[in-house]
């Protein structure tokens, strides 16, 4: 967020820090955690080596009131001790160690912290490799030629260590494999559960009968190396998954009452037409509601992708998710909670993602077509074995050798080996991806739509128009007693300069800024307020600056573009992807923007319920469409279309209706994305190759009734190990 | 082949107190943050001298 709340979205960088403080000091004080009284988390998007470490634990720690701070590079976030302070106080420390921090919800983190399902699951594999060690050690004299009651007695210790092992390790597959058969489905775990409980019985019957071979060896490395591909599939989606709870801000979602005399905060969720309500500058609109009191600016390029603000005063209409920029105001609440716009929105967004329908990952189109032919062959080659030789033992054996082989040992490693390096990859460019077939459907895009303010551009203005020296001074102390984003960017502009001193410095909500200066009234604000043509600034982002009698200067700015942002649309195109700008802003900026970046397909002033329609549209052609946006005009089309990413910057609704989150500021990982999607599909299917391959050799010797223990291990694990070492080869490769 | 019954349980007992360092390495969350750990060992802050005092986990 921290794009935002530069420019002035973010409620809690508004005028008045404290105001905006105490709702988050009293949520932290609602909490009553005893046990870890002040521990705050901030997520660091930029670390990246050993020197970040240091320099963002030195910065904490030599911060006053800071007991202790620990950074985990792996989740990419650092845990702080300090009483007293709230990460509001910390993130300007970061950014000054140069270090982009955004702060994190410590509820909703605390399950990601324990991670419980993920140091199980390593617990099961530790327990399934300590056994397979073992197992193998004896298997390999067994193998070598031990005979009668040397054989047996192994036979009897491997026994002892594998049926508690596959008892316990192989857990996670029976809980899966009576799910899908309660539901009536066929998953990946039928077959692989059968093979534990068919090859472990078939091993205790052999090893009474003094039997030449028992396949214990093969149950527990079954185990372990499905448990290695449960574990990498495990590890992908808990780190997707809290690195999106680190994205969800801290947004309180309170607003305040006013009745009578009293200023009181309640949930949102309480509030009700005809309520009075108090909207903060900086604050966002909590429900639709009209101005009863105030003047101030509304800033809804979150809402509609107007980059400029709109001037407010009693008796207009405001929708919740605006954001009120420079005057408190009264609002009459009309619709909250499930009437208001807001709510209307994450209904266009639900019935959107019913649309997109529910995606057949390749690997359960491969599930789906493997395992019914893995039992068919096992019960097929029971059948004929029985019927040709009469020898129910003999049949047994045969099938459960059947069943060992064929089992989808490879293919359980296939998906989540590539899976897990390609989106440690682009994690590492900055991309967070949130959903496990996000990367299969990236691959398959040949359309992206982007949408303009807060992704191509910052949604930040830029001063283009160059101030007069003896100006600066005078300019750049107005500039600095407003919070609204033009004098932010003034400010900006004029950095390095000495603010004059200047008195009776006073804002006027929804108009502008003024102040006295060496006797001379100085007003920084909208030409109509400085008694000029309104029409003179309606058609770009500008200000005027009067000093005094003179004839006022006129201030551009224009909306800077997102970095990487160029580089990411031209290797778009060099890809021979079609590029589409749609966007809510008026058609003069979009247009401008649109040559600026080379984009020939561009609309303006659509609605929200229009990009929807017009992703609709595209699909409908047969087009796959990506749709990169940030606003909540977006978030129906992020939900509607083929894939979809968002800023780190987008409103929460956005981020949660898209698959990828970029979690840096630049634009680049976008157009990098898609070409690692595409070499993760490819390996995907080439590990389904390589596994199918092993078995077109492996099952005809198995039908034939010549599987060995040792064949069986020889298969398992090699096929294993090649399918991983392809899958690695992503990560290495074109760095 | 009496050396069995020696060798086997020995070699059984190397193997659980492999195990036996893995779960507690487990228990004791050394797993949590790999990729940092591997990043600290270039740190050259506590070089000189050990660090004064160690925070609580």
């Amino acid at each position: 967020m921290a794009d935002l709340s530069a420019a002035g979205h973010q409620p809690r960088l508004g005028a008045c820090p404290a105001c905006d403080a105490a709702p988050l000091a009293q949520r932290l004080a609602d909490r009553a955690e005893a046990a870890h009284p002040a521990r705050l988390v901030l997520s660091l998007p930029d670390a990246h080596c050993a020197l970040c470490i240091t320099s963002v634990e030195g910065a904490l720690m030599a911060h006053p009131g800071v007991r202790a701070a620990r950074v985990n590079l792996t989740l990419r976030r650092v845990t702080v001790e300090a009483p007293g302070l709230t990460a509001p106080d910390l993130i300007p420390v970061l950014a000054r160690a140069g270090h982009q921090a955004h702060e994190l919800d410590p509820d909703a983190l605390a399950g990601a912290t324990a991670d419980r399902a993920g140091r199980d699951l390593l617990m099961r594999i530790g327990i399934a490799g300590f056994a397979m060690m073992n197992v193998m050690i004896l298997s390999v004299a067994v193998w070598s030629g031990a005979e009668a009651a040397t054989r047996d007695l192994f036979h009897w210790i491997s026994g002892a260590i594998a049926l508690p092992t596959v008892a316990f390790a192989g857990q996670p597959f029976f809980a899966s494999a009576w799910t899908s058969i309660k539901a009536r489905r066929l998953g990946m775990d039928v077959p692989i559960s059968l093979a534990l409980i068919l090859a472990s019985a078939i091993s205790v019957f052999e090893t009474t009968q003094s039997g030449h071979h028992a396949y214990f060896d093969a149950a527990v490395m079954l185990c372990f190396f499905l448990l290695i591909g449960r574990y990498l599939d495990h590890r992908t989606r808990a780190i997707a998954r809290s690195a999106a709870a680190e994205l969800t801000a801290l947004e309180v979602p309170r607003a305040i009452l006013i009745s009578g005399m009293v200023e009181k905060p309640v949930a949102v969720a309480d509030l009700r037409p005809g309520d009075l309500i108090r909207v903060r500058p900086g604050g966002r609109i909590p429900a639709d509601g009209i101005i009863a009191q105030g003047r101030s600016e509304i800033d809804r390029a979150l809402l509609t992708g107007e980059t400029l603000p709109v001037p407010a005063g009693p008796g207009m209409a405001l929708q919740a998710g605006e954001v009120n920029l420079t005057g408190p105001l009264d609002l009459r609440v009309t619709a909250a909670g499930q009437d208001s716009s807001l709510a209307r929105l994450t209904a266009l967004v639900e019935a959107a993602e019913t649309a997109r329908g529910r995606y057949t990952s390749l690997a359960e189109r491969a599930a789906g077509a493997y395992s019914p032919v893995v039992h068919l062959l096992a019960f097929g080659s029971f059948l004929g074995w029985f019927w040709g030789t009469g020898d129910l033992r003999l049949a047994v054996n045969v099938a459960a050798a059947v069943l060992i082989i064929t089992c989808p040992c490879a293919l359980g490693l296939a998906v989540p080996a590539v899976v897990t390096s390609a989106s440690g990859r682009l994690f590492r460019r900055g991309l967070l991806i949130k959903d496990g077939t996000a990367l299969e459907r990236l691959a398959e895009v040949d359309t992206v739509v982007f949408d303009k303010t807060g992704t191509l551009t910052l949604g930040q203005p830029l001063l283009l128009t160059r101030i007069p020296e003896d100006l600066r001074a005078p300019a750049l102390a107005l500039a600095q007693g407003s919070s609204h984003p033009l004098s932010r960017a003034l400010a900006e502009g004029l950095e390095g300069t000495l603010p004059a001193t200047v008195t009776d410095l006073r804002e006027h909500p929804g108009q502008g800024v003024s102040a006295i200066w060496q006797g001379q009234a100085l007003r920084l604000g909208r030409a109509d307020w400085l008694g000029l043509d309104p029409q003179a600034d309606s058609a770009t982002l500008s200000s005027w600056l009067a000093v005094g009698d003179q004839p006022p200067l006129r201030l551009d700015f224009s909306d800077r573009l997102r970095p990487g942002a160029e580089a990411c649309i031209a290797r778009l195109r060099a890809d021979g992807l079609r590029v589409i700008l749609l966007s809510g802003d008026r058609a003069a900026p979009v247009a401008a923007l649109a040559a600026e970046l080379g984009i020939d397909d561009w609309r303006s002033g659509i609605d929200p319920t229009g990009k929807a329609d017009a992703i609709a549209r595209l699909s409908d052609a047969g087009a796959r469409v990506l749709m990169v946006g940030d606003g909540l005009n977006d978030t129906a089309a992020l939900a509607r279309a083929h894939a979809s990413i968002s800023p780190a910057s987008a409103l929460d609704a956005a981020r949660v209706a898209s698959d990828m989150v970029l979690t840096g500021r630049t634009l680049a990982p976008v157009a990098e994305a898609l070409v690692i999607a595409r070499l993760a599909t490819r390996r995907i299917r080439e590990n389904f190759a390589i596994s199918i391959g092993y078995n077109v050799i492996a099952v005809p010797i198995a039908l034939l009734g010549m599987a060995t223990p040792l064949l069986a291990a020889l298969a398992m694990s090699v096929s294993s190990i090649t399918v991983t070492l392809n899958a690695l080869r992503l990560n290495g490769k074109a760095r | 082949m009496e050396i069995l019954v020696i060798l086997i349980p020995v070699s059984l007992a190397l193997g659980a107190a492999g195990l036996g360092a893995f779960l507690w390495a487990l228990r004791n969350r050394q797993f949590e943050d790999p990729k940092g750990d591997g990043e600290r060992v270039l740190s050259d802050r506590w070089d000189d001298h050990p660090r004064p005092d160690t925070p609580p986990d």
